[in-house]
């Protein structure tokens, strides 16, 4: 479990004062994949390098499983560091040793003997994919194997915490893909808590059960992900959720709308769960005595659940519509008309 | 021709243990100072502004002295470490004190190339400072290391040509006081023939030698 009480981080570089962080409280449960986005100067990076220490806090408290990192010795906090791995947005690993030698440093360092060194860092290539590469250099490697022997270091000394610092942002859109499942079979074979700290919010979508949103030092909006891409709250997270989830008509459809006044009216519904399952567009246009468009459309999944929302033109008497709206407000289907799109 | 073939292996012989010696003892100082400029400084492993300004201020003033009057100057130490003022063992004092300071210079380049995320990942692994210059810095800067010793090598090579003034022999003595005071061209041409060779063939050694160590 990782804690952070009213965390603070001021940089003062030549005179002037920079707030990094602005008291920032977050929990994140054992086992847990939490994503903090956020926009680069956002304090995202601080707030990550505050968890193993690579950034000392101004004031607050940092707590890693019970213990106060701030307060502890620095020998205490080397052991503390032992128990979280990183992984970092540029690999970081030493191009003059082999890959095998890399995974191995964390065990080196504390001193493992060589023969088990050996078989658990056979085990780490196993696991990430990269057995063969094992007397490779890292600059023989693409950014994805170099990123996966920068996991395989990182959960080298068995860790219990996983920091991912943009571990993905160096990457192609498949590659990132394949580190994000990696990065989730991590999670639930060995039950590691993950924390990662990106501005992609197609890596939160992807793999993570929690997100915060950071903006000016401070943690703006927080839930489980599934809460903040169906009802993003703040101006930020709707920014971030429409990157993945655009909501928003094209103009060209909007254009088309305009031209052709009339009766209709655009709705839009958001289906969420079951209720994505259902079909309520035929089962409207049967019942009542409206016509539908599905004037545009967006359908993906958050944590295992489908949610989308279409967006559809109504055109037919006030009465039929009213009868339409009310049958779907029954059936607890979100649905809110698009008022700026009819004119 | 004034002088025979024996004096040039004779000169050559010297050349060699001058550099060689002075060489290892100038790494032994440098090597160590170079280090220390790196991990002293501000939002280093082990920042001290006291001992990174001291450091920084004496290696100046070491490489701001010109060789030959540095050679002189030092005469008094060196008659304190070798007993004598004279010579080729005493012309390796000045040489040291000469090329130590230089190698701290380059070896603090050299560390300074390492990415900084790479010290950063080893201070996530929890890796103690020690464990950070021995198994991250200094093999990650190695070949880098290997193209600053070839420079200093030469380098000292050609200070060691100076070292006549104190009697210390070698090959660049001959073609001072052979060739240049005496007039004998043919002397000349041979030293500063055989100081090129010698100039090549460690710039070439030193070369393969990072290449190596990098690969590809």
């Amino acid at each position: 479990m990782i804690e952070f009480q009213n965390l603070r981080k001021v940089y003062k570089s030549s005179g002037q004062q920079v707030t990094a962080l602005d008291g920032i409280n977050l929990t994140i449960s054992k086992g847990e994949i939490f994503g903090v986005i956020g926009f680069s100067g956002a304090g995202k990076s601080s707030l990550i390098r505050c968890v193993n220490l690579l950034e000392r806090p101004t004031s607050g408290k940092v707590i890693i499983d019970g213990h106060e990192l701030t307060s502890l010795p620095v020998k205490k906090i080397r052991e503390v560091k032992k128990n979280i791995g990183m992984v970092f947005q540029h690999f970081n690993l030493l191009n003059s040793k082999t890959v095998f030698a890399n995974v191995a440093m964390p065990l080196t360092l504390a001193k493992v003997d060589k023969a088990q060194i050996k078989k658990r860092v056979h085990e780490l290539l196993e696991f990430v994919g990269l057995a063969d590469k094992a007397d490779y250099h890292p600059d023989q490697l693409s950014g994805g194997q170099k990123q996966r022997v920068g996991i395989a270091r990182a959960l080298a000394t068995q860790p219990s915490i996983l920091l991912c610092d943009e571990a993905t942002s160096a990457l192609d859109p498949q590659t990132t893909s394949s580190i994000l499942q990696l990065l989730k079979k991590i999670n639930q074979e060995y039950k590691i808590t993950i924390l990662i700290i990106t501005h992609e919010m197609s890596v939160i979508r992807e793999i993570c059960d929690k997100v915060a949103v950071i903006e000016g030092g401070k943690i703006i909006e927080e839930g489980s992900v599934f809460d903040v891409f169906s009802a993003p709250k703040t101006a930020t997270a709707r920014n971030f959720v429409s990157t993945v989830m655009n909501d928003q008509l094209p103009e060209s459809i909007n254009n088309l709308i305009q031209k052709q006044a009339g009766s209709q009216r655009i709705f839009r519904i958001n289906f969420v769960g079951t209720s994505a399952g259902q079909p309520l567009l035929s089962e409207i246009a049967k019942k009542f005595d409206v016509h539908l468009n599905v004037l545009f459309g967006n359908i993906t999944e958050l944590q295992g659940v489908p949610f989308g929302n279409l967006i559809v033109e109504f055109q037919g008497e006030d009465k039929e519509v009213l009868r339409a709206l009310t049958y779907i407000n029954e059936k607890k289907i979100s649905i809110k008309e698009v008022s700026a799109y009819a004119s | 021709m004034l002088v025979n073939s024996e004096q040039i292996i004779e000169a050559l012989i010297e050349t060699i243990q001058m550099v060689a010696f002075s060489l290892l003892f100038s790494v032994l100082l440098g090597l160590p100072l170079g280090i220390l400029l790196v991990v002293t400084r501000k939002g280093h492993l082990i920042e001290n502004l006291a001992v990174f300004n001291v450091l920084n201020g004496v290696i100046n003033i070491f490489r701001s002295v010109p060789f030959i009057i540095l050679l002189v100057a030092m005469i008094p130490v060196t008659r304190f470490i070798v007993g004598t003022s004279i010579g080729t063992t005493a012309a390796i004092v000045p040489l040291v004190f000469y090329a130590g300071p230089y190698i701290a210079r380059l070896v603090e380049n050299s560390l300074l190339e390492v990415e900084p995320g790479v010290i950063e990942a080893a201070e996530a692994m929890g890796a103690t400072p020690w464990q950070i210059i021995t198994k991250f810095l200094l093999p990650e800067a190695l070949s880098s290391l290997v193209l600053a010793l070839t420079i200093a090598t030469i380098g000292l090579v050609g200070a060691s040509a100076m070292a006549g003034a104190v009697g210390g022999g070698g090959i660049g003595d001959l073609a001072i006081t052979y060739g240049y005071q005496r007039f004998d061209t043919i002397t000349m041409f041979i030293t500063v023939a055989i100081l090129v060779v010698i100039v090549q063939g460690l710039q070439s050694f030193g070369n393969f030698a990072a290449k190596k160590i990098r690969r590809r």
